[in-house]
């Protein structure tokens, strides 16, 4: 993306500004840099002083031993990693986070890419029903979190009610309460949250597909199976990609949902790497392993993009050429 | 593919054409049934809670899967009374979310414009530093933000201790978003302004700005709607009267945990704004998301 953005800019713009300083000398080319320096500098001082100040921050307090008051004089090297990286709740909050990633995906492309292609379809209401679709997913996590936690309520939540209509019960501490069920049940709340998404952006890939291809299967004698599966979906590639790419960022960050439904509990079935971060830098003031924690969710999550960009997201630049 | 490559079948031709004059007749009834069980999934949840609001918590106990009889307002009415926290949280997350919109439509226009339209050493490189920036989500920087905010800024408990942070965090994306708009504008226009006697910022003040309307609109919209429903950053930072909807609407729910009725009403109340900007800008946010996506 940036390359072409890069290369276009390249070209266009300049042209016009660029004679000028050779017609008044070196006054101009100082305006010209005040000019930008004017320009750039609020966003850059807000970057720096938001972002990066505290992103080093949290490097270097990864480095000491530090309860948060005085200067970081206690040196320990990278203690705070080891004992990050062997502490058990971390390691399953890093499971926890991979099986979100993995789930949420697995869930939502199927269910998502079948919405998508029933509402792509001529029917009365289609506009209403992309608006419903949408709804969750305007919601802030906490409100359907919330809402969500009541419906899930053990016994008289509404939930537990329905099943009990149908002959089925509930577990006895509920789906949040029970260790084994608790991070399913996040998954499928996450689902509903995020499946409205899926289906906008699979929805305006498949107003990219020109017409004249259906057309022309039509005219083939082409079913409708056989045209979403040889033309729709392969052209809907590129979009189904860079959905993954943010459900899967999305889902490493994993933070309200979580702190909302379970708090991380029961029995740490549910923790996420930011949950346990928030959790040690809040509460316990260990903020030297909160610290530890921080740099080494970034790293997961930078990996995980570097290889996503490489092995998935290389396949749109390649295909890009016909 | 190999289904467009087939060659063509003459029977099948002369078979579609009539077919596809015929108005249209409404569709197939199975994806109407299809499609209310994706709508009544999709609402139920928002829909139980808005009727929720309307019971009673002894009606909700003794039938959670019930309608309201009677209805009741008195959960409704206690929220939105005068001397409710409602209205407090309702003017923080307001503020703070038009500051966080104003500051990174702002900025963000003023650094992409030089960085579109400019043509100066290191300019890639400056892009870069944006581009870098969406590498780090404040979920990262999260805890050193809270030390420095309340230490070092002296900004804990203030909306512009929020608002600022998300602003920083908003921008990488603002910025990338809003270069190839700003480069799509033609160079002509520029010229013509030079010819006139414009200056640069003569250009961008005049031209260039409401010219990119659009462009910073949905910025904008997409800037609102993340501070808006932001949780993590405000429950660090607020306290008490400072607090922003969703810390409400969650410390509610914990506080009252009894009153069910009464938290489904006050969680009803806090969606209705999200929803109505939603159905205001709905356009706008689409775009703004199926944008990041091309991007």
């Amino acid at each position: 993306m940036t390359d072409t953005a890069v290369r276009s800019a390249d070209r266009a713009p300049a042209r016009s500004a660029d004679r000028r300083p050779e017609r008044r000398g070196r006054a101009a080319v100082w305006r010209k840099r005040a000019e930008i320096a004017l320009f750039v500098t609020p966003a850059l001082a807000l970057l720096v002083a938001f972002v990066v100040v505290p992103v080093a921050t949290a490097v270097q307090m990864s480095l000491y031993k530090w309860k948060g008051f005085g200067p970081m004089v206690d040196f320990v090297g990278l203690r705070n990693y080891v004992s990050v990286l062997t502490n058990e709740v971390f390691t399953d909050a890093v499971v926890h986070n991979l099986i979100i990633v993995v789930g949420s995906i697995l869930l939502q492309l199927p269910l998502g890419l079948a919405i998508a292609l029933l509402l792509n379809r001529k029917m009365w209401g289609q506009g209403l029903l992309r608006t419903i679709i949408f709804v969750p997913y305007v919601l802030a996590e906490v409100i359907a979190g919330v809402v969500w936690f009541q419906l899930l309520q053990p016994q008289y939540g509404v939930i537990d009610t329905m099943l009990a209509a149908v002959g089925l019960h509930g577990p006895d501490q509920g789906f949040l309460g029970t260790p084994e069920y608790a991070l399913w049940t996040v998954l499928v709340v996450l689902t509903w949250k995020y499946l409205g998404l899926a289906v906008i952006l699979f929805l305006a890939g498949l107003q990219g597909v020109p017409d004249e291809l259906y057309e022309a299967a039509q005219l083939d004698g082409a079913s409708w199976w056989q045209v979403q599966r040889r033309i729709t979906i392969p052209l809907l590639g590129p979009t189904m990609r860079t959905w993954g790419f943010l459900s899967m960022i999305g889902s490493l960050q994993l933070f309200d949902m979580v702190w909302i439904l379970t708090g991380g509990g029961p029995a740490n079935a549910t923790t996420t790497m930011a949950t346990f971060l928030v959790n040690e830098g809040t509460k316990r003031q260990n903020f030297g392993i909160a610290g530890a924690a921080s740099v080494i969710l970034f790293v997961i999550a930078l990996v995980l993009a570097v290889a996503y960009q490489k092995f998935i997201l290389s396949r749109d630049s390649k295909e890009g050429g016909r | 593919m190999s289904a467009v490559t087939t060659p063509a079948r003459p029977s099948a031709r002369t078979a579609d054409r009539p077919a596809r004059k015929k108005t249209f007749s409404g569709g197939n009834p199975l994806v109407y049934a299809i499609s209310l069980v994706v709508v009544a999934v999709t609402l139920g949840p928002v829909l139980y809670g808005v009727l929720g609001g309307f019971r009673t918590n002894a009606q909700l106990a003794d039938d959670p899967a019930g309608l309201p009889s009677p209805w009741v307002w008195d959960n409704y009415a206690g929220v939105l009374s005068a001397d409710s926290p409602f209205w407090g949280y309702f003017l923080n997350s307001t503020i703070i979310a038009v500051v966080t919109t104003a500051v990174v439509v702002v900025f963000g226009i003023m650094a992409a414009y030089p960085l579109a339209r400019y043509r100066f050493k290191g300019r890639e490189a400056l892009f870069m530093v944006f581009v870098i920036g969406l590498l780090f989500p404040a979920t990262v920087a999260i805890i050193p933000l809270f030390i420095l905010i309340t230490q070092n800024y002296q900004m804990g408990n203030t909306w512009w201790g929020v608002a600022l942070p998300q602003a920083a965090f908003a921008l990488p994306m603002t910025v990338v978003i809003l270069r190839p708009f700003l480069q799509a504008l033609p160079t002509e226009l520029e010229e013509a302004a030079q010819l006139d006697g414009a200056s640069r910022i003569g250009f961008f003040w005049r031209i260039l700005l409401p010219l990119s309307g659009p462009g910073m609109v949905t910025v904008g919209v997409l800037a609102f709607v993340g501070s808006w429903n932001a949780y993590l950053l405000p429950l660090l930072l607020l306290r008490g009267d400072m607090r922003t909807l969703p810390l409400g609407v969650a410390d509610f729910s914990s506080e009252h945990s009894a009153d069910t009725a009464g938290v489904f009403a006050f969680t009803t109340l806090a969606m209705i704004p999200a929803l109505v900007f939603f159905l205001a800008m709905q356009k706008r946010i689409v775009n703004g998301l199926q944008g990041a996506v091309k991007g």
